[in-house]
């Protein structure tokens, strides 16, 4: 197997999600593709643990993905008070610290 | 890559996952219907668990199941039925500016493929390096990086009971 291969295959998904994150406009969608974009690191960090033989890659990917279910439930509550509060969580329909 | 080393199987099964994932990962970034995209995010996160398996990794395998395809899954399933009234199409999915969205996507996915093949080229990865085992990262984990773990501790807790201040009635 190739390095290169998993690299390649991060890099797709990191863009993917970044495409999500820009072109989305519901909270829950952008929510999704920060997933993709967190995925797509972790894919980095544990190619280059098996390259350079290490544990570190692997201790670090799981931090991140406990770092990024935090992330989803924090997201998700301050989704829901949006929603409760505007009964809509389309993202640029929140302007008003837009000057 | 030469011709006799494409057909191994790990690269058969990576190249399988992998065009499955892409594909997925599309449908997740497209699709017209949240329910719809979060489980086509499923697909995803098992094929990247999949990957883990193909890198020797198995227990960030077990744990991305067990986090992602499991918790984080189930979060966003509830997250989608408490913010809407219907489960089913919605037309209005993407925002105004989709336009930016592919040059951007497309730009820096083609910086990111030329740097990657110009700094690592044909660069194997070691195939008979023994898998590292769960005890190994057990002893990184609350050995060299224990203050990280420490850290992501607090981290775990401050989100959750923000979590819960943040979402409850009031």
């Amino acid at each position: 197997m190739l390095l290169n291969q998993f690299l390649f295959l991060g890099a797709v998904l990191f863009c993917i999600g970044v495409y999500g994150v820009i072109t989305r406009r519901n909270a829950v969608m952008v929510l999704m593709s920060i997933e993709l974009i967190l995925n797509a690191v972790n894919i980095n960090l544990i190619a280059f643990a098996l390259r350079n033989g290490s544990v570190d890659g692997h201790v670090f990917a799981l931090y991140v993905i406990a770092v990024a279910a935090a992330e989803v439930g924090v997201g998700l509550a301050m989704v829901l008070l949006v929603y409760r509060n505007r009964r809509s969580i389309a993202l640029d329909e929140l302007a008003e610290m837009k000057g | 890559m030469i011709a006799s080393d494409v057909l191994i199987a790990q690269n058969i099964g990576f190249g399988i996952i992998a065009a499955v994932m892409v594909v997925a990962a599309l449908r997740v970034v497209t699709s017209k219907n949240v329910v719809h995209a979060a489980l086509w995010l499923v697909l995803v996160l098992s094929g990247i668990a999949a990957q883990y398996v193909l890198l020797a990794a198995e227990f960030v395998a077990v744990t991305q199941v067990l986090v992602y395809v499991g918790a984080v899954m189930v979060l966003f399933l509830f997250g989608t039925m408490l913010t809407r009234a219907r489960i089913g199409g919605e037309a209005d999915l993407d925002n105004r500016n989709w336009f930016i969205s592919i040059p951007v996507a497309v730009i820096l996915l083609a910086t990111m493929l030329f740097a990657l093949a110009d700094g690592f080229g044909d660069e194997k990865l070691p195939a008979d390096s023994t898998p590292i085992s769960t005890r190994e990262v057990s002893d990184s984990i609350f050995g060299p990086y224990v203050l990280p773990f420490w850290a992501l501790s607090f981290v775990l807790t401050a989100a959750l009971t923000g979590a819960i201040v943040l979402a409850r009635k009031d």
